[in-house]
């Protein structure tokens, strides 16, 4: 193919200086002593000691982390199983139907997950709160793990498991032994996607969360509403760093697996 | 494979999630919807959304969307197109989707600063001779950030489809005659088309529902049909109207995704080899 000239350059430069201006210019501003994100005045960590100190954030961290983990875990695992049931559907229409309500919460808009996940929880009994927020990550991660690991199952070659039943291979030893290690990549990827999803989603949470639960993306949310507060850059620049960890974590195992780069995030 | 006994077992919390996650709050949506404050079942929701206020809302929900995809569209196809003729393409790509991992809110609140009165923008405008601008909780702004959190998400697809692109088709093209015009309009364009759609869907149907984003960067100016929605659940606490307005937001979905996917099959085959 061609090579680039000039302008095509100058314009990849551009959008690339525009994506990343944002996010610098806050990690930027971390560092001001002075109160906002206008003057500079002189180099300070105190933003970053700020965010440490504060419990209430603190513990709201660990909320979110706790309920990625959580619920990528659970997920993954009912996605996984879900991924083998759809794999042995026989009938044509019912598993294009069940794949088309998979994809359902996919495409939803994250308004309405959060406004119907919360009229469920509240005609059901579930308090909101942690366990509201646990759940609906959960349903949300679902169907992404499904459509990761689907098409791992469907690359394996079905005389893999009559092999295995041949040589004496129970059902259990089958799924155990030899569908879930070839798929592992797929579940890694799911599991991966899933706790990004959880660690980023704003709307469904802002829905199901009570009084007393918040997480991360609802705690800035609401502190901006309140105004700017370099305490926000500070973390802002934790979490960049954070998801770069991440994202090269990740970069790793897609590159290992030859699977696509990560799907559509809402 | 005779794994009968074996498959209800593995079934069964997958099912469930379908029935209780997927089906239920749908159903649930369209049942509220048939209710007013009091609890009285009624269709007088209904009715309200098609009175102006609804249908100005709906019309300029639409509206923004169709500006926040279209500019998506128009910044993302040569940033895609220039990708794919990278050196290390998908270490570009990559740095191009890392941005979308952080977190939109984080995202929204730098805009405040940027765009705020004493933010580096309103500097430069003001070195520039133009002067200070009340940028922020502007139809501008708003579009601006949309268009930012949305962008990697469109630049996925059509990279993806114009990566696939065979080069020999356009090597042909060119030696029959055809200008670098023509070339896109009559080969490129057609064969990325699908990835095109692709990313119209996974921008538009959010861009339609985003309330986050208009609350803190619009100044709540601009209300899509989501901080409808979010409005009428969480402060008015009208549940009925607001699970009224997610129907017609689903229908939206549905018809997009009808419109996006659609043609997929006639227009995948053409100049593929087959």
């Amino acid at each position: 193919m061609a090579k680039l000239s000039k302008l095509p350059k100058i314009y990849l430069a551009v959008v690339f200086i525009i994506l990343y201006a944002p996010i610098f210019y806050l990690i930027f501003y971390s560092f001001n002593s002075g109160g906002g994100m206008s003057n500079f005045e002189s180099f300070t960590l105190e933003h970053y000691a700020a965010v440490f100190e504060d419990t209430r954030l603190l513990v709201i961290l660990i909320n979110t982390i706790v309920v990625a983990l959580l619920s990528a875990l659970i997920s993954t695992a009912i996605g996984v199983l879900g991924a083998v049931a759809i794999l042995f559907m026989r009938n044509k229409a019912m598993r294009n139907a069940v794949l088309s309500l998979n994809n359902i919460l996919i495409v939803s808009p994250d308004v309405i997950i959060g406004a119907s996940f919360l009229i469920l929880f509240t005609l059901i009994g579930v308090k909101l709160g942690f366990a509201s927020v646990l759940i609906s990550h959960i349903a949300f991660s679902i169907p992404i793990v499904v459509i990761m690991v689907l098409p791992k199952l469907q690359e394996m070659s079905p005389s893999l498991i009559d092999a295995a039943l041949d040589l004496g291979a129970t059902k259990r030893d089958v799924l155990t032994r030899v569908i879930i290690p070839f798929i592992k990549p797929g579940i890694l990827a799911g599991f991966f996607l899933a706790l990004t999803y959880s660690l980023d989603d704003f709307a469904v949470t802002f829905f199901v969360t009570g009084n007393g639960f918040s997480t991360l993306s609802v705690e800035i949310y609401s502190m901006a509403r309140a105004g700017i507060t370099l305490t926000i850059n500070a973390l802002s620049g934790l979490i960049f760093l954070v998801t770069v960890v991440l994202v090269i974590g990740y970069y790793m195992i897609s590159r290992k697996t030859k699977s696509p780069l990560a799907g559509v995030r809402k | 494979m005779n794994n009968k006994p074996l498959r209800p077992l593995y079934s069964v919390p997958y099912a469930a999630w379908i029935i209780l996650f997927v089906i239920a709050p749908i159903a649930l949506i369209v049942y509220y919807s048939f209710f007013d404050l009091a609890g009285n079942f009624t269709i007088d929701n209904y009715k309200n959304f098609f009175t102006s206020v609804y249908l100005k809302l709906t019309i300029s929900s639409f509206w923004y969307a169709f500006l926040i995809t279209l500019f998506s569209l128009l910044f993302a196809y040569p940033t895609a197109y220039f990708l794919t003729k990278t050196k290390h393409k998908q270490l570009w790509l990559l740095l191009i989707i890392i941005p979308s991992w952080i977190n939109l809110l984080l995202k929204t609140y730098a805009f405040i600063g940027l765009f705020g009165l004493y933010g580096p923008i309103n500097a430069l405008l003001e070195v520039m001779g133009i002067g200070e601008q009340q940028i922020l909780f502007t139809d501008f702004s708003f579009v601006f950030v949309s268009v930012y959190i949305f962008i990697p998400f469109m630049i996925l697809p059509i990279f993806n489809a114009l990566d696939k692109l065979n080069p020999a088709l356009i090597d042909a093209s060119r030696d029959l005659g055809a200008n670098a015009w023509t070339t896109f309009r009559r080969v490129i364009w057609p064969l990325t088309i699908n990835g095109v759609k692709s990313g119209i869907q996974v921008v538009f149907i959010p861009a339609l529902s985003l309330f986050m984003i208009t609350r803190l960067i619009a100044g709540n100016k601009v209300i899509t049909l989501g901080t409808a929605i979010e409005q009428q659940f969480l402060v008015t606490q009208n549940w009925g109207m607001g699970s009224t307005i997610a129907v017609f937001l689903i229908l939206f979905m549905f018809i997009i995704m009808l419109i996006t996917n659609g043609k997929e099959k006639g227009a995948s085959n053409n100049g593929k080899t087959k």
